[in-house]
């Protein structure tokens, strides 16, 4: 078993008005070295093998539903799931 | 003229655009399930606003592969009319059938209330009934209308007449161009933030949105309906 960690960002040239709500906020509470904050999302996948590379799979989950591409970029970790 | 209102689970204006076809334009209409695998009766496609499958990753991502949508690519490429609000727009966002993407509001906040827009292209199957440059009142209520695309696809919109409404006083989203609803480049599958289905009469606060339906019932008898 394969455990995919996905990360979701918004794309730089997107403003990130969370990401702005949580920078003020920061600064507020006097971290001025705080630059810049971006929100996204983390998904993690258990995924069984198949005869294609859980990459291959992996990548079209992102381009077709779990990242927009218009607005959002994704990366990803493939790493051997811990059975218990 | 026969509509489909769609309805995924999450829908929650359903109600208000069959009240809009039903009671307010007096013409036919029916709720059509998310699993529905067949559209050929109908000859218009509404997909209303709400909180299809909650919202969930992004607003319009799951509805956007319920079986229903297949069928609804099918409308859009015959050339019926399809029209999508607020959630409704954001899955015709998600499916590709319209170009771009939405973001949270700029401000964070849900906004609901109603808002000016003018009609910048009245020349659509959508907005014939309109005045050119009509300023009209609709409600808008979202809390992710903050419309966004690539540069060139802006080019794209502005050159072909694609941008329909803007926001005439102040945007309410920070959408980009002020954009509050576009079409694709053939013009017969229109999305957009606010809710002309609550504005089909006086009594609601205002009428102006009635127009936009009596816009694609003209167009659709005057291409369908042969007068002897």
């Amino acid at each position: 078993m394969m455990k995919v960690k996905v990360h979701v960002t918004l794309r730089e040239s997107v403003l990130d008005p969370q990401g702005t709500a949580v920078k003020n906020s920061l600064h507020a509470m006097n971290y001025q070295e705080v630059q810049d904050v971006r929100i996204g999302k983390y998904l993690e996948l258990l995924i069984e093998p198949s005869d294609r590379p859980v990459e291959d799979v992996v990548k079209e989950m992102c381009e077709k539903l779990l990242a927009n591409t218009v607005i959002e970029n994704y990366e990803f970790e493939v790493e051997e799931a811990v059975t218990q | 003229m026969k509509f489909a209102v769609i309805v995924f689970p999450g829908s929650n204006c359903d109600i208000d655009m069959y009240h809009a076809i039903k009671d307010e334009l007096k013409e036919e209409v029916e709720y059509v399930w998310h699993d529905a695998e067949n559209l050929d009766q109908f000859d218009g496609i509404l997909l209303p606003g709400g909180f299809s499958y909650g919202d969930y990753l992004r607003s319009g991502s799951i509805a956007r592969f319920s079986k229903v949508m297949n069928e609804v690519v099918k409308a859009a490429e015959a050339g019926k009319p399809v029209l999508g609000v607020c959630n409704g727009f954001q899955i015709l966002l998600e499916s590709g059938l319209l170009p771009g993407a939405m973001l949270r509001n700029q401000g964070l906040k849900f906004i609901c209330r109603p808002v000016e827009l003018e009609v910048v292209n009245n020349e659509t199957m959508f907005t014939k009934a309109y005045q050119p440059n009509e300023r009209i009142t609709v409600p808008v209520a979202h809390g992710e209308g903050n419309y966004f695309c690539d540069e060139k696809t802006l080019q794209q919109l502005e050159t072909n007449g694609q941008i329909v409404f803007r926001y005439a006083g102040e945007n309410p989203n920070g959408s980009l161009s002020d954009i509050a609803g576009i079409t694709n480049e053939r013009g017969n599958v229109l999305g957009m933030m606010p809710h002309p289905e609550r504005a089909v009469d006086e009594l609601l606060g205002s009428a102006d949105g009635l127009k936009l339906f009596q816009s694609i019932v003209k167009h659709w008898r005057d291409s369908h309906v042969v007068t002897a």
